[in-house]
């Protein structure tokens, strides 16, 4: 499914934090959106999810899609993963089907969770409490819940943020090979660049109220823009398979 | 072994739901039991025998048929009733307001009863002679609805957040405290004593008309909630993720508020200031069958009725001859029971 961002702007009263941006994400394709700290990344994922009030418009394969249906093909995972409450991980990751699911759980439905719980290889939790978890195991479990509904659209919030290094870029390649065996198109915020760099099919970069470039990483992932955006001397190494890894020189003080 | 077969055999959720449904059917089993021993037991002077005789034959028109059918039977009924509802407007309130200490006491629901009651025995309308046994039910019923109504309006101007809900709720429990003391110090010793009977609650003297009206709007918001138990599931875990998996979480708290207020006005009404039970019902009902809605709400209703009903059988039997309010005896019967559930229950984060 094609999502089509075009004129979207965002702000809190007078403090614009988004300004008529736009950028397109393919199925088949893994989008990330990067950018420092405040710059937006967040609430453009809200604003495509219709979790934010908004001005400008978001189509899915051309056509503006009430909310009501909208999670019907979309799943959408927050940042924040905290959460203590009196269910166990089968029961969260089986809320992700909750568009479908009938007052008794049915066999498919259970086999369905069955299979992202192996996929993800979390089964060994399924019967623990969502509070005995830490953090990147939950945030794994969230996760789950996002694939267990089999989305044609997949917005993740910095998934990877409590993740260690080898789970970051486990969970991210894992991500790009399930968005080209089905077709799907992910949008993800990811802080880790070089993670983001290797999976990235097209990286969307925020800066200044706008995008400061779009493309995939070869054109898009310059010194320049490591510059202007996150404003750091760096060096960019390019291997050889053709990945790019970044070294961070330092910070440019004014 | 496939894999498949070792996932199930590390946790089978059949299994564990099946688990659940056997928990909630043997709590239904001790809500009928207590029903019963609340039915036959808890009248002095009269031997259990009489009255079972009575009930079995209910085709007799002595003076033991009259006990049982008209004075009895709708007194424990209406416990049965009111319990459920208690327990089940807790849950929802808890649910919707994703508040461990929402319960239509904390709102200040039972609080404008309260006063409204107070008030109509306060300026005499109780003693009317025809319309005097409603003047008090209705009065405490417009208030409860009042204090709905600013709840709701408060509610809707910030778009039914649940903190503004709760704070405004809080702010209602206050102001209708201070109108009831007002009322109190204004009141008639007759008048006082009333005033201070009605709000320990009390069911003694419901009809069978009261129970109806009761069993039905129960019944309407138990069906039209509990539809809704896969998305009151999922408000649990938070706003945000509710609606990211497609709830719609100000309408559903909208719809179930304005249900849920209907039903404990009216019970408030008919049995005066039960406390407690909106809020430790669906606590223990929680702690023995976990956060699913599907399990939580019913068991949410048993474990009212079964709080409600135990401490109605220990008013009428703690001393013989010697009527207790209940709103006492729902504390006593259940504070202990509940501290050993928090004991017991095993802690997530140390």
């Amino acid at each position: 499914m094609i999502v089509n961002v075009e004129g979207l702007s965002f702000g809190y009263g007078s403090i614009k934090i988004l300004d008529s941006l736009g950028f397109t994400a393919r199925p088949g394709e893994v989008t990330t959106i990067i950018g420092a700290n405040g710059a937006g990344k967040t609430t453009l994922l809200k604003c495509i999810a219709d979790l934010s009030k908004h001005e400008g418009k978001v189509t899915f394969d051309g056509r503006e899609v009430p909310k009501e249906e909208l999670f019907t093909f979309m799943s959408y995972m927050e940042q924040n993963t905290d959460l203590d409450i009196d269910l166990n991980v089968f029961e969260i990751v089986l809320l992700g089907k909750i568009q479908s699911l009938g007052f008794y759980v049915s066999e498919e439905d259970m086999e369905e969770v069955y299979e992202v719980l192996k996929l993800m290889n979390i089964t060994e939790f399924a019967s623990r409490k969502i509070g005995e978890l830490s953090g990147g195991q939950r945030q794994l479990v969230f996760i789950a819940q996002a694939l267990v509904k089999n989305p044609s659209v997949i917005i993740l919030d910095e998934p990877t943020s409590a993740l260690d290094l080898y789970h970051q870029f486990n969970l991210v390649e894992f991500m790009s090979r399930i968005t080209k065996e089905r077709k799907c198109t992910t949008i993800m915020t990811l802080h880790h660049l070089d993670v983001a760099c290797k999976y990235s099919d097209n990286m969307v970069i925020v800066h200044d109220h706008g995008i400061y470039a779009e493309g995939p990483p070869s054109k898009v992932f310059t010194t320049k823009m490591l510059e202007d955006v996150y404003r750091v001397r760096s060096n960019i190494v390019t291997d050889e398979n053709g990945d790019m890894h970044l070294i961070v020189l330092g910070p440019i003080n004014d | 072994m496939t894999e498949k077969v070792k996932i199930q055999e590390a946790f089978q959720y059949g299994r564990y739901t099946r688990r659940k449904y056997l928990i909630l059917l043997a709590g239904i089993a001790i809500a009928l039991t207590v029903f019963f021993v609340d039915l036959f037991f808890s009248i002095p002077y009269i031997q259990p025998s009489v009255l079972i005789n009575a009930f079995l034959h209910p085709e007799s028109k002595d003076v033991m048929h009259t006990i049982l059918w008209d004075l009895q039977m709708p007194t424990v009924c209406a416990g049965i009733l009111c319990g459920a509802s208690f327990g089940f407007a807790g849950a929802i309130m808890q649910t919707l307001l994703n508040n461990p200490l929402a319960s239509p006491y904390t709102l200040g629901i039972s609080a404008g009863a309260g006063f409204g009651a107070s008030l109509t025995m306060v300026v005499g309308l109780g003693g009317l002679t025809l319309l005097g046994t409603y003047m008090v039910p209705a009065g405490a019923f417009l208030f409860a609805m009042l204090a709905t109504g600013g709840i709701f309006m408060i509610a809707k101007a910030k778009g039914f957040s649940a903190d503004i809900m709760v704070l405004a709720g809080i702010g209602l429990v206050f102001l209708f405290q201070a109108l009831q003391s007002m009322m109190q110090y204004l009141a008639s010793p007759d008048a006082l004593s009333g005033i201070v009977f009605w709000t320990f609650g009390s069911l003694n003297g419901v009809e069978w008309m009261e129970v109806g009206i009761i069993l039905v709007l129960f019944l309407a918001a138990f069906i039209l909630i509990y539809r809704k138990c896969w998305a009151l599931t999922a408000m649990r875990l938070g706003d945000r993720r509710a609606e990211a998996l497609g709830i719609n979480t100000q309408r559903m708290r909208k719809w179930m508020f304005v249900l849920i207020a209907l039903l404990t006005s009216t019970c408030v009404a008919f049995v005066g200031c039960i406390g407690f039970i909106g809020i430790v019902g669906p606590h223990v009902a929680r702690m023995i069958l976990g956060e699913d809605q599907r399990y939580l709400i019913p068991m949410s209703c048993v474990c009212g009725a079964i709080i409600l009903e135990t401490a109605d059988i220990l008013c009428g039997t703690i001393t013989s001859g010697m009527e207790y309010p209940i709103g006492i005896f729902t504390s006593i019967v259940g504070v202990p029971f509940f501290f050993y559930l928090l004991m017991k229950k095993k802690s997530v984060k140390s």
